[in-house]
Protein backbone atom coordinates (compact mmCIF):
# COMPACT_ATOMS: atom_id res chain seq x y z
CA UNK A 1 0.00 0.00 0.00
CA UNK A 2 2.78 2.26 1.02
CA UNK A 3 4.46 1.29 -2.52
CA UNK A 4 1.33 1.97 -4.27
CA UNK A 5 0.99 5.60 -2.59
CA UNK A 6 4.68 6.17 -3.17
CA UNK A 7 4.12 5.40 -6.98
CA UNK A 8 1.51 7.50 -6.61
CA UNK A 9 2.90 10.55 -5.86
CA UNK A 10 6.48 10.12 -7.91
CA UNK A 11 4.44 10.00 -11.01
CA UNK A 12 1.17 12.25 -9.52
CA UNK A 13 1.52 15.10 -11.81
CA UNK A 14 2.24 12.82 -15.48
CA UNK A 15 -0.56 10.31 -14.24
CA UNK A 16 -4.53 10.19 -14.73
CA UNK A 17 -4.88 8.31 -12.23
CA UNK A 18 -5.70 8.96 -8.62
CA UNK A 19 -5.42 5.71 -6.92
CA UNK A 20 -6.19 7.33 -3.18
CA UNK A 21 -6.08 3.55 -1.40
CA UNK A 22 -6.90 5.01 2.08
CA UNK A 23 -9.91 6.43 1.23
CA UNK A 24 -11.14 3.56 -1.12
CA UNK A 25 -9.82 1.24 2.11
CA UNK A 26 -11.58 3.61 4.54
CA UNK A 27 -15.47 3.02 2.52
CA UNK A 28 -14.54 -0.44 2.37
CA UNK A 29 -14.56 -0.66 5.95
CA UNK A 30 -17.23 1.39 6.51
CA UNK A 31 -19.31 -1.07 4.69
CA UNK A 32 -17.87 -3.78 6.10
CA UNK A 33 -18.88 -2.30 9.97
CA UNK A 34 -22.67 -1.37 8.38
CA UNK A 35 -23.89 -4.74 6.97
CA UNK A 36 -22.00 -6.85 10.03
CA UNK A 37 -24.74 -3.86 11.98
CA UNK A 38 -27.23 -4.93 10.02
CA UNK A 39 -26.89 -8.77 10.98
CA UNK A 40 -26.37 -8.16 14.55
CA UNK A 41 -29.70 -6.16 14.75
CA UNK A 42 -31.82 -9.11 12.77
CA UNK A 43 -29.90 -11.32 14.63
CA UNK A 44 -30.16 -9.91 18.28
CA UNK A 45 -34.22 -9.19 18.08
CA UNK A 46 -34.43 -12.91 17.04
CA UNK A 47 -32.53 -13.59 20.44
CA UNK A 48 -34.32 -11.76 22.74
CA UNK A 49 -38.03 -13.10 21.24
CA UNK A 50 -36.56 -16.38 21.91
CA UNK A 51 -35.26 -16.30 24.78
CA UNK A 52 -38.25 -14.10 25.93
CA UNK A 53 -40.81 -16.61 24.95
CA UNK A 54 -38.46 -19.94 26.22
CA UNK A 55 -38.20 -17.87 29.57
CA UNK A 56 -41.92 -17.58 30.24
CA UNK A 57 -42.83 -21.21 28.59
CA UNK A 58 -39.81 -23.45 29.20
CA UNK A 59 -40.95 -24.41 32.84
CA UNK A 60 -44.76 -24.92 31.83
CA UNK A 61 -43.73 -27.30 29.11
CA UNK A 62 -44.62 -30.94 30.55
CA UNK A 63 -46.29 -34.22 29.49
CA UNK A 64 -49.29 -33.29 31.00
CA UNK A 65 -49.23 -30.54 28.54
CA UNK A 66 -48.41 -31.89 25.35
CA UNK A 67 -50.67 -34.43 26.09
CA UNK A 68 -54.44 -33.08 27.53
CA UNK A 69 -57.19 -31.51 25.84
CA UNK A 70 -58.12 -27.51 26.27
CA UNK A 71 -59.57 -26.99 29.73
CA UNK A 72 -60.87 -23.99 31.69
CA UNK A 73 -58.29 -24.28 34.31
CA UNK A 74 -54.95 -22.94 32.92
CA UNK A 75 -53.14 -25.15 34.77
CA UNK A 76 -55.26 -27.97 33.19
CA UNK A 77 -55.21 -27.20 30.10
CA UNK A 78 -52.58 -28.64 27.25
CA UNK A 79 -52.62 -28.66 23.64
CA UNK A 80 -52.83 -32.10 22.29
CA UNK A 81 -55.84 -31.13 20.42
CA UNK A 82 -54.16 -28.84 18.15
CA UNK A 83 -51.15 -30.57 17.83
CA UNK A 84 -52.61 -33.35 16.49
CA UNK A 85 -54.65 -30.46 14.07
CA UNK A 86 -51.69 -29.58 13.21
CA UNK A 87 -49.86 -32.62 12.12
CA UNK A 88 -52.88 -33.78 9.97
CA UNK A 89 -53.07 -30.51 8.04
CA UNK A 90 -49.68 -29.91 7.41
CA UNK A 91 -49.19 -33.51 6.16
CA UNK A 92 -52.38 -32.90 3.60
CA UNK A 93 -51.08 -29.63 2.82
CA UNK A 94 -47.95 -31.46 2.00
CA UNK A 95 -50.23 -33.76 -0.04
CA UNK A 96 -52.29 -31.85 -1.82
CA UNK A 97 -49.70 -28.78 -2.49
CA UNK A 98 -46.50 -30.84 -3.68
CA UNK A 99 -48.31 -32.58 -6.48
CA UNK A 100 -50.15 -29.66 -7.70
CA UNK A 101 -47.51 -27.31 -7.44
CA UNK A 102 -45.04 -29.36 -9.01
CA UNK A 103 -47.18 -30.23 -11.75
CA UNK A 104 -48.36 -27.05 -12.45
CA UNK A 105 -44.72 -25.52 -12.34
CA UNK A 106 -43.48 -28.54 -14.90
CA UNK A 107 -46.05 -27.91 -17.28
CA UNK A 108 -45.42 -23.73 -17.38
CA UNK A 109 -41.35 -24.46 -17.64
CA UNK A 110 -41.32 -28.00 -19.81
CA UNK A 111 -44.35 -27.90 -21.88
CA UNK A 112 -46.32 -25.12 -22.21
CA UNK A 113 -45.43 -22.96 -25.01
CA UNK A 114 -44.92 -18.97 -25.14
CA UNK A 115 -48.40 -17.49 -25.50
CA UNK A 116 -49.97 -14.59 -24.39
CA UNK A 117 -51.91 -16.88 -22.05
CA UNK A 118 -49.22 -18.48 -20.47
CA UNK A 119 -47.47 -14.94 -19.70
CA UNK A 120 -50.73 -13.64 -18.47
CA UNK A 121 -50.47 -17.10 -16.13
CA UNK A 122 -47.24 -16.51 -14.97
CA UNK A 123 -47.94 -13.05 -14.04
CA UNK A 124 -50.91 -13.93 -12.03
CA UNK A 125 -49.35 -16.80 -10.53
CA UNK A 126 -46.30 -13.81 -8.91
CA UNK A 127 -49.55 -11.81 -8.09
CA UNK A 128 -51.26 -14.51 -6.05
CA UNK A 129 -48.18 -15.38 -3.64
CA UNK A 130 -49.03 -11.51 -2.77
CA UNK A 131 -52.42 -11.84 -1.81
CA UNK A 132 -53.49 -11.44 1.90
CA UNK A 133 -53.60 -14.84 3.52
CA UNK A 134 -57.28 -13.58 4.75
CA UNK A 135 -58.43 -13.28 1.09
CA UNK A 136 -58.00 -17.33 1.00
CA UNK A 137 -59.77 -17.90 3.98
CA UNK A 138 -62.77 -16.41 2.26
CA UNK A 139 -62.08 -18.38 -1.00
CA UNK A 140 -62.39 -21.37 1.76
CA UNK A 141 -65.23 -20.17 3.57
CA UNK A 142 -67.51 -20.05 -0.17
CA UNK A 143 -65.90 -22.95 -1.70
CA UNK A 144 -64.41 -25.53 0.58
CA UNK A 145 -67.38 -25.09 3.65
CA UNK A 146 -69.98 -24.31 1.65
CA UNK A 147 -69.83 -25.76 -2.05
CA UNK A 148 -67.68 -28.35 -1.41
CA UNK A 149 -69.53 -29.48 2.12
CA UNK A 150 -70.57 -33.15 1.07
CA UNK A 151 -66.97 -33.69 0.19
CA UNK A 152 -64.99 -31.85 3.01
CA UNK A 153 -67.73 -32.00 5.93
CA UNK A 154 -67.57 -28.50 6.12
CA UNK A 155 -65.31 -26.64 8.86
CA UNK A 156 -63.09 -29.72 8.59
CA UNK A 157 -59.11 -30.34 8.65
CA UNK A 158 -59.45 -31.20 5.24
CA UNK A 159 -61.11 -27.64 4.07
CA UNK A 160 -58.43 -26.05 6.54
CA UNK A 161 -55.46 -27.75 4.47
CA UNK A 162 -57.37 -27.15 0.94
CA UNK A 163 -57.06 -23.42 1.64
CA UNK A 164 -53.92 -23.37 3.07
CA UNK A 165 -52.97 -25.43 0.02
CA UNK A 166 -54.22 -22.74 -2.36
CA UNK A 167 -52.48 -20.34 -0.04
CA UNK A 168 -48.48 -21.75 -0.59
CA UNK A 169 -49.64 -23.22 -3.94
CA UNK A 170 -48.04 -20.13 -5.49
CA UNK A 171 -44.65 -20.24 -3.57
CA UNK A 172 -44.41 -24.01 -4.60
CA UNK A 173 -44.90 -23.45 -8.30
CA UNK A 174 -42.77 -20.51 -8.72
CA UNK A 175 -39.99 -22.27 -6.46
CA UNK A 176 -40.16 -25.32 -8.71
CA UNK A 177 -39.85 -23.30 -12.48
CA UNK A 178 -36.86 -21.31 -11.05
CA UNK A 179 -35.12 -25.11 -9.86
CA UNK A 180 -36.39 -26.32 -13.57
CA UNK A 181 -34.96 -23.32 -14.96
CA UNK A 182 -31.46 -23.80 -13.22
CA UNK A 183 -31.12 -27.39 -14.68
CA UNK A 184 -28.81 -26.76 -17.97
CA UNK A 185 -30.71 -26.32 -20.89
CA UNK A 186 -27.44 -28.50 -22.32
CA UNK A 187 -29.10 -31.44 -21.08
CA UNK A 188 -32.41 -30.93 -22.39
CA UNK A 189 -30.60 -31.22 -25.73
CA UNK A 190 -28.44 -34.10 -25.05
CA UNK A 191 -32.06 -35.85 -24.23
CA UNK A 192 -33.76 -34.52 -27.08
CA UNK A 193 -30.70 -35.80 -29.35
CA UNK A 194 -31.62 -38.95 -28.50
CA UNK A 195 -34.61 -39.41 -29.52
CA UNK A 196 -36.53 -38.88 -26.32
CA UNK A 197 -39.36 -36.92 -25.18
CA UNK A 198 -40.17 -34.32 -23.51
CA UNK A 199 -41.47 -36.34 -20.72
CA UNK A 200 -38.88 -38.61 -20.63
CA UNK A 201 -35.90 -35.77 -20.89
CA UNK A 202 -38.22 -34.05 -17.59
CA UNK A 203 -38.56 -37.46 -15.96
CA UNK A 204 -34.76 -38.68 -16.29
CA UNK A 205 -32.80 -35.53 -16.27
CA UNK A 206 -34.32 -32.50 -15.69
CA UNK A 207 -36.43 -33.46 -12.50
CA UNK A 208 -33.81 -35.11 -10.67
CA UNK A 209 -31.84 -32.37 -10.38
CA UNK A 210 -34.58 -29.92 -9.93
CA UNK A 211 -35.39 -31.67 -6.52
CA UNK A 212 -33.53 -30.74 -4.50
CA UNK A 213 -34.22 -26.99 -5.18
CA UNK A 214 -38.19 -28.30 -5.55
CA UNK A 215 -38.23 -29.50 -2.39
CA UNK A 216 -36.28 -26.53 -0.77
CA UNK A 217 -39.40 -24.29 -1.95
CA UNK A 218 -41.55 -27.24 -0.63
CA UNK A 219 -40.31 -26.35 3.05
CA UNK A 220 -40.36 -22.79 2.74
CA UNK A 221 -44.24 -22.82 1.86
CA UNK A 222 -45.19 -25.38 4.60
CA UNK A 223 -43.08 -23.29 6.71
CA UNK A 224 -45.84 -20.26 6.16
CA UNK A 225 -48.29 -22.97 6.31
CA UNK A 226 -47.89 -23.65 9.74
CA UNK A 227 -47.93 -20.20 11.10
CA UNK A 228 -51.00 -19.39 8.98
CA UNK A 229 -54.10 -18.32 11.61
CA UNK A 230 -56.78 -15.63 9.76
CA UNK A 231 -57.38 -17.97 7.11
CA UNK A 232 -58.06 -20.88 9.66
CA UNK A 233 -60.18 -18.65 11.93
CA UNK A 234 -62.08 -17.32 8.59
CA UNK A 235 -62.99 -20.87 7.89
CA UNK A 236 -64.23 -21.38 11.26
CA UNK A 237 -61.73 -23.37 13.02
CA UNK A 238 -62.76 -24.12 16.40
CA UNK A 239 -60.48 -22.92 19.30
CA UNK A 240 -62.39 -25.47 21.72
CA UNK A 241 -62.04 -29.17 20.52
CA UNK A 242 -61.66 -31.96 23.09
CA UNK A 243 -61.58 -34.57 21.18
CA UNK A 244 -58.97 -36.02 18.22
CA UNK A 245 -60.21 -37.06 14.57
CA UNK A 246 -60.46 -40.57 14.39
CA UNK A 247 -57.25 -42.44 13.15
CA UNK A 248 -58.94 -45.51 12.48
CA UNK A 249 -61.24 -43.94 9.44
CA UNK A 250 -59.30 -41.66 7.68
CA UNK A 251 -62.09 -39.80 5.46
CA UNK A 252 -64.15 -39.30 9.03
CA UNK A 253 -60.89 -38.15 9.80
CA UNK A 254 -60.35 -35.35 7.34
CA UNK A 255 -63.66 -34.69 7.34
CA UNK A 256 -63.43 -34.25 11.86
CA UNK A 257 -63.25 -30.01 12.70
CA UNK A 258 -60.19 -29.16 14.31
CA UNK A 259 -57.96 -26.50 15.67
CA UNK A 260 -54.29 -25.80 15.13
CA UNK A 261 -51.43 -24.83 17.27
CA UNK A 262 -51.54 -20.86 16.06
CA UNK A 263 -54.95 -20.16 16.71
CA UNK A 264 -54.47 -22.29 20.32
CA UNK A 265 -51.85 -19.57 21.00
CA UNK A 266 -53.95 -16.92 19.94
CA UNK A 267 -56.82 -17.90 21.92
CA UNK A 268 -54.74 -18.29 24.74
CA UNK A 269 -53.06 -15.17 24.67
CA UNK A 270 -56.32 -12.91 23.97
CA UNK A 271 -57.75 -14.35 27.73
CA UNK A 272 -56.99 -12.02 30.88
CA UNK A 273 -55.37 -14.79 33.03
CA UNK A 274 -51.79 -14.69 33.35
CA UNK A 275 -51.63 -18.04 33.24
CA UNK A 276 -53.16 -18.79 29.79
CA UNK A 277 -50.49 -16.43 28.82
CA UNK A 278 -47.65 -18.95 30.21
CA UNK A 279 -49.18 -21.37 27.81
CA UNK A 280 -49.08 -19.60 24.91
CA UNK A 281 -45.55 -19.07 25.30
CA UNK A 282 -45.09 -23.02 25.99
CA UNK A 283 -47.47 -23.32 22.92
CA UNK A 284 -45.14 -20.84 20.90
CA UNK A 285 -41.84 -23.22 21.82
CA UNK A 286 -44.25 -26.32 20.62
CA UNK A 287 -44.80 -24.79 17.29
CA UNK A 288 -41.39 -24.26 16.80
CA UNK A 289 -40.48 -27.19 17.73
CA UNK A 290 -42.61 -29.10 15.29
CA UNK A 291 -41.60 -26.51 12.43
CA UNK A 292 -38.06 -27.10 13.13
CA UNK A 293 -38.06 -31.26 12.76
CA UNK A 294 -40.48 -30.13 9.50
CA UNK A 295 -37.53 -28.78 7.96
CA UNK A 296 -35.12 -30.36 9.32
CA UNK A 297 -37.05 -33.47 7.60
CA UNK A 298 -36.95 -31.49 4.01
CA UNK A 299 -33.39 -31.13 4.53
CA UNK A 300 -32.27 -34.38 5.50
CA UNK A 301 -34.11 -35.62 2.23
CA UNK A 302 -32.96 -32.82 0.00
CA UNK A 303 -28.84 -33.97 0.94
CA UNK A 304 -30.50 -37.68 0.01
CA UNK A 305 -31.32 -36.57 -3.41
CA UNK A 306 -28.42 -34.46 -3.96
CA UNK A 307 -26.30 -36.99 -3.17
CA UNK A 308 -28.20 -39.16 -5.85
CA UNK A 309 -27.76 -36.74 -8.44
CA UNK B 1 -28.15 -50.63 -47.03
CA UNK B 2 -24.80 -49.29 -46.53
CA UNK B 3 -23.10 -52.09 -48.45
CA UNK B 4 -25.04 -50.87 -51.01
CA UNK B 5 -22.71 -49.47 -53.89
CA UNK B 6 -23.77 -47.33 -57.16
CA UNK B 7 -22.18 -44.81 -58.95
CA UNK B 8 -25.52 -43.13 -59.11
CA UNK B 9 -24.68 -40.15 -56.65
CA UNK B 10 -28.74 -39.14 -55.86
CA UNK B 11 -28.57 -42.86 -54.31
CA UNK B 12 -25.41 -42.28 -52.24
CA UNK B 13 -26.52 -39.27 -50.47
CA UNK B 14 -27.56 -40.00 -47.00
CA UNK B 15 -29.22 -36.47 -46.64
CA UNK B 16 -29.99 -34.13 -49.55
CA UNK B 17 -30.56 -30.51 -48.99
CA UNK B 18 -32.60 -28.24 -51.25
CA UNK B 19 -33.41 -24.45 -50.94
CA UNK B 20 -33.18 -24.63 -46.93
CA UNK B 21 -33.85 -21.19 -45.43
CA UNK B 22 -34.17 -20.87 -41.63
CA UNK B 23 -35.69 -17.40 -40.27
CA UNK B 24 -35.92 -17.09 -36.50
CA UNK B 25 -39.33 -15.27 -36.00
CA UNK B 26 -39.28 -12.59 -38.94
CA UNK B 27 -35.91 -12.22 -39.81
CA UNK B 28 -33.99 -14.64 -42.10
CA UNK B 29 -31.08 -16.42 -40.72
CA UNK B 30 -29.67 -18.96 -43.20
CA UNK B 31 -31.13 -18.52 -46.92
CA UNK B 32 -31.10 -20.97 -49.77
CA UNK B 33 -28.67 -23.87 -48.98
CA UNK B 34 -28.77 -26.69 -50.98
CA UNK B 35 -26.28 -29.90 -50.56
CA UNK B 36 -25.92 -33.47 -50.62
CA UNK B 37 -24.17 -34.98 -47.42
CA UNK B 38 -22.65 -38.39 -49.35
CA UNK B 39 -22.62 -41.59 -47.73
CA UNK B 40 -20.43 -42.60 -45.37
CA UNK B 41 -18.45 -39.41 -45.70
CA UNK B 42 -17.27 -36.65 -43.09
CA UNK B 43 -18.98 -33.15 -44.33
CA UNK B 44 -17.29 -30.51 -42.37
CA UNK B 45 -18.93 -27.57 -42.53
CA UNK B 46 -16.91 -24.31 -41.92
CA UNK B 47 -17.12 -20.62 -42.48
CA UNK B 48 -16.81 -17.17 -39.71
CA UNK B 49 -19.26 -16.73 -36.97
CA UNK B 50 -22.94 -16.44 -37.26
CA UNK B 51 -23.14 -17.77 -41.52
CA UNK B 52 -25.81 -20.41 -39.89
CA UNK B 53 -23.17 -23.54 -40.03
CA UNK B 54 -24.95 -24.77 -37.08
CA UNK B 55 -28.35 -23.53 -38.03
CA UNK B 56 -28.29 -25.94 -41.12
CA UNK B 57 -26.59 -28.58 -38.72
CA UNK B 58 -29.59 -28.70 -36.09
CA UNK B 59 -32.22 -28.82 -39.21
CA UNK B 60 -30.80 -31.76 -40.03
CA UNK B 61 -32.46 -33.73 -37.08
CA UNK B 62 -35.00 -31.00 -36.34
CA UNK B 63 -33.19 -29.77 -33.23
CA UNK B 64 -34.38 -26.73 -34.80
CA UNK B 65 -37.64 -27.72 -33.74
CA UNK B 66 -36.76 -26.89 -30.24
CA UNK B 67 -36.83 -23.46 -30.90
CA UNK B 68 -40.21 -21.73 -30.88
CA UNK B 69 -39.60 -18.93 -32.91
CA UNK B 70 -37.50 -20.80 -35.92
CA UNK B 71 -39.22 -21.97 -38.88
CA UNK B 72 -37.84 -24.24 -41.73
CA UNK B 73 -38.37 -23.38 -45.48
CA UNK B 74 -37.31 -25.71 -48.21
CA UNK B 75 -36.63 -29.43 -48.52
CA UNK B 76 -34.37 -32.14 -46.44
CA UNK B 77 -34.57 -35.07 -47.89
CA UNK B 78 -33.85 -38.37 -45.59
CA UNK B 79 -34.42 -41.87 -47.16
CA UNK B 80 -36.74 -40.10 -49.88
CA UNK B 81 -38.71 -38.28 -47.58
CA UNK B 82 -38.80 -34.54 -46.80
CA UNK B 83 -37.54 -34.42 -43.08
CA UNK B 84 -39.75 -31.46 -42.38
CA UNK B 85 -42.91 -33.67 -43.67
CA UNK B 86 -46.18 -33.82 -41.47
CA UNK B 87 -45.26 -37.92 -41.30
CA UNK B 88 -42.10 -37.55 -39.83
CA UNK B 89 -41.95 -37.84 -36.53
CA UNK B 90 -38.25 -36.02 -34.95
CA UNK B 91 -38.50 -38.00 -31.73
CA UNK B 92 -38.03 -40.68 -33.86
CA UNK B 93 -35.72 -39.05 -36.52
CA UNK B 94 -33.49 -38.04 -33.91
CA UNK B 95 -32.79 -41.99 -32.89
CA UNK B 96 -31.48 -42.01 -36.52
CA UNK B 97 -29.92 -39.03 -36.63
CA UNK B 98 -27.62 -38.28 -33.54
CA UNK B 99 -25.91 -35.61 -32.09
CA UNK B 100 -23.11 -34.54 -30.46
CA UNK B 101 -22.31 -30.71 -29.00
CA UNK B 102 -20.24 -28.14 -29.03
CA UNK B 103 -19.72 -28.54 -25.10
CA UNK B 104 -19.57 -32.05 -23.27
CA UNK B 105 -22.70 -32.93 -22.15
CA UNK B 106 -22.81 -36.10 -19.96
CA UNK B 107 -25.45 -36.34 -18.31
CA UNK B 108 -25.02 -36.21 -14.07
CA UNK B 109 -25.48 -39.93 -13.85
CA UNK B 110 -22.66 -43.23 -14.10
CA UNK B 111 -21.32 -43.19 -17.17
CA UNK B 112 -23.19 -46.76 -17.60
CA UNK B 113 -26.29 -45.36 -17.08
CA UNK B 114 -25.34 -42.10 -19.94
CA UNK B 115 -25.28 -45.29 -22.44
CA UNK B 116 -27.46 -46.77 -21.67
CA UNK B 117 -30.62 -44.02 -21.20
CA UNK B 118 -30.35 -44.36 -25.03
CA UNK B 119 -31.28 -47.28 -25.39
CA UNK B 120 -33.47 -47.70 -23.06
CA UNK B 121 -36.25 -44.99 -23.95
CA UNK B 122 -35.82 -46.14 -27.28
CA UNK B 123 -36.52 -49.54 -26.42
CA UNK B 124 -33.69 -51.64 -27.00
CA UNK B 125 -34.26 -55.43 -26.49
CA UNK B 126 -30.66 -56.83 -26.44
CA UNK B 127 -28.22 -57.18 -24.17
CA UNK B 128 -27.71 -53.82 -22.53
CA UNK B 129 -24.23 -54.85 -20.88
CA UNK B 130 -22.98 -55.40 -24.24
CA UNK B 131 -23.82 -52.41 -26.16
CA UNK B 132 -23.08 -50.30 -23.03
CA UNK B 133 -19.18 -52.26 -23.89
CA UNK B 134 -19.51 -52.14 -27.79
CA UNK B 135 -21.08 -48.47 -27.44
CA UNK B 136 -17.65 -47.27 -25.59
CA UNK B 137 -15.18 -49.55 -27.66
CA UNK B 138 -16.18 -47.72 -30.66
CA UNK B 139 -15.64 -44.75 -29.24
CA UNK B 140 -11.91 -45.54 -28.13
CA UNK B 141 -12.87 -44.94 -24.51
CA UNK B 142 -13.55 -48.50 -22.99
CA UNK B 143 -10.01 -49.03 -21.71
CA UNK B 144 -10.01 -45.35 -19.75
CA UNK B 145 -13.63 -46.31 -17.98
CA UNK B 146 -14.29 -50.15 -18.19
CA UNK B 147 -13.29 -50.26 -13.92
CA UNK B 148 -15.63 -47.02 -13.49
CA UNK B 149 -19.10 -48.03 -15.38
CA UNK B 150 -20.67 -46.73 -11.82
CA UNK B 151 -19.08 -43.60 -11.59
CA UNK B 152 -20.46 -40.21 -12.61
CA UNK B 153 -19.75 -39.52 -16.45
CA UNK B 154 -18.98 -35.78 -14.83
CA UNK B 155 -15.78 -37.26 -13.30
CA UNK B 156 -13.97 -37.96 -16.34
CA UNK B 157 -12.26 -35.13 -18.16
CA UNK B 158 -13.27 -32.58 -21.04
CA UNK B 159 -12.17 -35.01 -23.78
CA UNK B 160 -13.37 -38.60 -22.38
CA UNK B 161 -16.64 -36.67 -21.34
CA UNK B 162 -16.51 -35.73 -24.90
CA UNK B 163 -16.38 -39.27 -26.13
CA UNK B 164 -18.54 -40.74 -23.79
CA UNK B 165 -21.28 -38.17 -25.96
CA UNK B 166 -20.11 -40.03 -29.02
CA UNK B 167 -20.12 -42.99 -27.65
CA UNK B 168 -23.95 -42.48 -25.91
CA UNK B 169 -24.66 -40.86 -29.67
CA UNK B 170 -23.74 -44.48 -31.49
CA UNK B 171 -24.88 -46.90 -29.18
CA UNK B 172 -29.04 -46.03 -30.31
CA UNK B 173 -27.26 -47.23 -33.54
CA UNK B 174 -27.75 -43.71 -36.01
CA UNK B 175 -26.95 -43.65 -39.72
CA UNK B 176 -25.87 -39.73 -39.58
CA UNK B 177 -24.29 -37.98 -36.28
CA UNK B 178 -23.93 -34.39 -36.42
CA UNK B 179 -21.41 -32.58 -34.51
CA UNK B 180 -21.54 -29.39 -33.51
CA UNK B 181 -17.56 -27.94 -33.43
CA UNK B 182 -17.35 -30.88 -30.75
CA UNK B 183 -13.19 -29.92 -30.37
CA UNK B 184 -13.61 -26.21 -29.65
CA UNK B 185 -13.76 -26.86 -25.73
CA UNK B 186 -10.80 -29.67 -25.96
CA UNK B 187 -7.18 -29.64 -25.71
CA UNK B 188 -5.19 -30.59 -28.79
CA UNK B 189 -4.45 -33.93 -27.70
CA UNK B 190 -8.02 -34.39 -26.53
CA UNK B 191 -9.03 -33.11 -29.85
CA UNK B 192 -6.71 -35.48 -31.52
CA UNK B 193 -8.26 -38.62 -29.97
CA UNK B 194 -11.42 -37.30 -31.45
CA UNK B 195 -10.18 -36.44 -35.19
CA UNK B 196 -9.09 -40.29 -35.17
CA UNK B 197 -12.15 -41.55 -33.60
CA UNK B 198 -14.08 -39.59 -36.66
CA UNK B 199 -12.11 -41.27 -39.13
CA UNK B 200 -12.83 -44.95 -37.71
CA UNK B 201 -16.51 -44.10 -37.23
CA UNK B 202 -16.84 -43.05 -41.30
CA UNK B 203 -16.34 -46.74 -42.04
CA UNK B 204 -20.19 -47.10 -40.24
CA UNK B 205 -21.34 -44.05 -40.04
CA UNK B 206 -21.82 -40.61 -42.13
CA UNK B 207 -20.54 -37.45 -40.09
CA UNK B 208 -21.29 -33.83 -40.57
CA UNK B 209 -19.29 -31.49 -38.47
CA UNK B 210 -19.17 -28.02 -37.71
CA UNK B 211 -15.50 -26.76 -37.31
CA UNK B 212 -13.71 -23.25 -36.81
CA UNK B 213 -10.62 -24.78 -36.83
CA UNK B 214 -9.53 -25.21 -40.58
CA UNK B 215 -6.70 -27.54 -39.90
CA UNK B 216 -9.28 -29.73 -38.51
CA UNK B 217 -11.55 -29.80 -41.14
CA UNK B 218 -8.64 -30.55 -43.74
CA UNK B 219 -7.73 -33.31 -41.82
CA UNK B 220 -11.02 -35.28 -41.32
CA UNK B 221 -13.44 -34.30 -43.59
CA UNK B 222 -13.92 -35.83 -47.47
CA UNK B 223 -16.24 -32.95 -48.42
CA UNK B 224 -16.13 -29.09 -46.75
CA UNK B 225 -18.85 -26.61 -47.23
CA UNK B 226 -17.69 -22.73 -46.86
CA UNK B 227 -20.23 -20.80 -45.60
CA UNK B 228 -20.00 -16.75 -45.41
CA UNK B 229 -22.61 -14.20 -43.64
CA UNK B 230 -23.86 -11.06 -44.88
CA UNK B 231 -24.90 -7.81 -43.10
CA UNK B 232 -27.97 -6.78 -44.14
CA UNK B 233 -29.43 -3.06 -43.65
CA UNK B 234 -30.79 -3.92 -40.36
CA UNK B 235 -27.54 -5.18 -39.37
CA UNK B 236 -28.87 -8.58 -38.96
CA UNK B 237 -26.53 -11.20 -40.44
CA UNK B 238 -27.89 -13.79 -43.14
CA UNK B 239 -25.63 -16.89 -43.64
CA UNK B 240 -25.26 -18.17 -47.37
CA UNK B 241 -23.83 -21.25 -48.73
CA UNK B 242 -20.75 -19.95 -50.82
CA UNK B 243 -19.33 -23.28 -52.05
CA UNK B 244 -19.30 -26.75 -51.32
CA UNK B 245 -16.71 -29.24 -52.97
CA UNK B 246 -14.19 -32.29 -52.23
CA UNK B 247 -12.11 -30.65 -48.92
CA UNK B 248 -8.87 -31.38 -51.32
CA UNK B 249 -10.38 -28.67 -53.95
CA UNK B 250 -11.62 -26.13 -50.83
CA UNK B 251 -8.21 -25.47 -49.85
CA UNK B 252 -6.02 -26.11 -52.08
CA UNK B 253 -8.07 -24.16 -55.42
CA UNK B 254 -11.42 -22.85 -54.53
CA UNK B 255 -13.27 -21.81 -57.20
CA UNK B 256 -14.71 -18.55 -55.15
CA UNK B 257 -12.25 -15.79 -53.61
CA UNK B 258 -13.76 -15.92 -50.48
CA UNK B 259 -13.79 -19.11 -50.30
CA UNK B 260 -9.46 -18.56 -51.06
CA UNK B 261 -9.25 -16.03 -48.81
CA UNK B 262 -11.25 -17.77 -45.93
CA UNK B 263 -8.85 -20.92 -45.82
CA UNK B 264 -5.78 -18.77 -46.54
CA UNK B 265 -6.75 -17.21 -43.15
CA UNK B 266 -6.73 -13.86 -45.19
CA UNK B 267 -10.05 -13.02 -43.41
CA UNK B 268 -13.09 -13.99 -40.90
Amino acid sequence: MTYQNEGAETTGSTSSFEVNMSTRYKIDTVFKYATWAAVVVAIVVLVVLLVDVAVDGLPRLSWQFLSSMPSRKPEEAGLLSALVGTVWVMILVALICFPIGVGAGIFLEEFSKDTWFSRAIEININNLAGVPSIIYGLLGLQVFVRWLEPVTGGRSILTGAATLALLVLPIVIVATRESLRAVPDSLRQAGFALGATRWQVVREHVFPLALPGILTGTILALSRAIGETAPLITIGALTFISFLPPLDNPIEGVQSPFTVLPIQVYNWVSRPQAEFHTNAAAGIIVLMVVLLAMNATAVILRNKFQKQA
Amino acid sequence: MVAQTTDNATDQAALRAKNVSVYYGSSLAVRDVSLDIPKNQVVAFIGPSGCGKSTILRCFNRMNDLIPAARVDGEITFHGRNLYDRAVDPVQLRRRIGMVFQKPNPFPKSIYENIAFGARINGYKGNMDELVEQSLLKAAIWDEVKDKLKESGLALSGGQQQRLCIARAIAIAPEIILMDEPCSALDPISTLRIEELIHELKQQYTIVIVTHNMQQASRVSDMTAFYNAEATETGNKIGYLVEYDRTQKIFKEPAEQATQDYVSGRFG
